[in-house]
């Protein structure tokens, strides 16, 4: 499969993730938007270690070329699964102190 | 058409529609199911790759963890598509406008480049991806940052209990 299919779904993706950021004010979904940006990126990782990999063929590392990007998406994961769970219990010490999930809410912080 | 091509087609649809569908949903309960869709299509994705440790990492972590986490703080908070803050129209529009625009500019900036245009990944093939490799590298070359990581799950930890805490 050619690599450039890879590269613009992810872009796709990503630009997707990009306009919930800007267009929704629930904390929530700006969250989740947050994580599709992310999965967005660990699919072009892995297109990408799988596209190294295709280039070795018949040299004396094909075994193990491209692995490192595999390996990275898992540490990608790891960080998002600890991030995650730090967001969401900010997002709901916010909701206990203002009833809402409105990051318009947020602008209380600066007084 | 071969299956391959059938399979990256449809799983790609499958990925844009729900990211889409989680946007334009009222209700923060359609948008986080419609996400597991699109995790569930990403992990199609890379077992069409021949990652198949990924593909289950990414269904358990993400569909499985991630967004039960997600579907408990939202029903937590009994959010519905009544309550949900809506945006000013304008804003609305913008955003789209500048979202799109950055899309259209990368994907020329890839339509250009000279080196991938005729790079392949492969495809259902090669076994860089199974667990026996990874398991390999990752316990060998990438020790210290996998034990690393797991002070960082640690911390994660106390971090949520802390901020979560009634005081």
């Amino acid at each position: 499969m050619p690599i450039t299919y890879y590269i613009v779904l992810s872009i796709v993706l990503f630009c997707i993730g990009v306009v919930g950021v800007l267009t929704r004010r629930n904390a929530i979904i700006i969250f989740m938007s947050i994580e599709l940006m992310l999965n967005a990126a660990n699919l072009l990782l892995v297109a990408f270690s799988k596209m190294h990999n295709n280039s070795a063929i018949g040299t004396a590392n094909a075994a193990t070329a491209g692995i490192d990007g595999q390996l990275f998406v898992f540490f990608i994961m790891v960080v998002a699964a600890a991030e995650v769970c730090v967001g969401l219990s900010i997002i709901v010490m916010m909701y206990r102190n203002t009833h809402s999930v409105d990051v318009n809410f947020l602008n209380r912080l600066k007084n | 058409m071969s299956t391959t091509e059938i399979l990256f087609w449809f799983l790609s649809a499958l990925a844009l529609v729900g990211a889409t569908m989680v946007l334009i949903s009222k209700n923060p309960v359609h948008s986080i199911l419609w996400l597991i869709i699109v995790f569930f299509a990403i992990s199609g994705h890379y077992v069409l790759l021949n990652a198949q440790f990924l593909a289950i990492v990414n269904l358990i972590v993400y569909a499985g963890a991630i967004m039960v986490l997600f579907l408990f703080v939202v029903m937590l908070m009994n959010l519905n598509s009544d309550s949900e803050p809506q945006k000013n129209k304008w804003f609305k529009i913008a955003g789209a406008i500048s979202g799109g625009c950055l899309m259209l500019i990368m994907i020329d900036v890839i339509r250009d480049a000279g080196e991938i245009q005729h790079a392949k990944a492969l495809v259902k093939e090669g076994n860089i991806g199974l667990i026996k490799n990874l398991g390999m590298v990752l316990f060998k070359e990438y020790v210290v940052p996998f034990e690393i990581s797991s002070v960082l799950f640690l911390s994660a930890m106390v971090g949520a209990v802390v901020i979560g805490k009634k005081d």
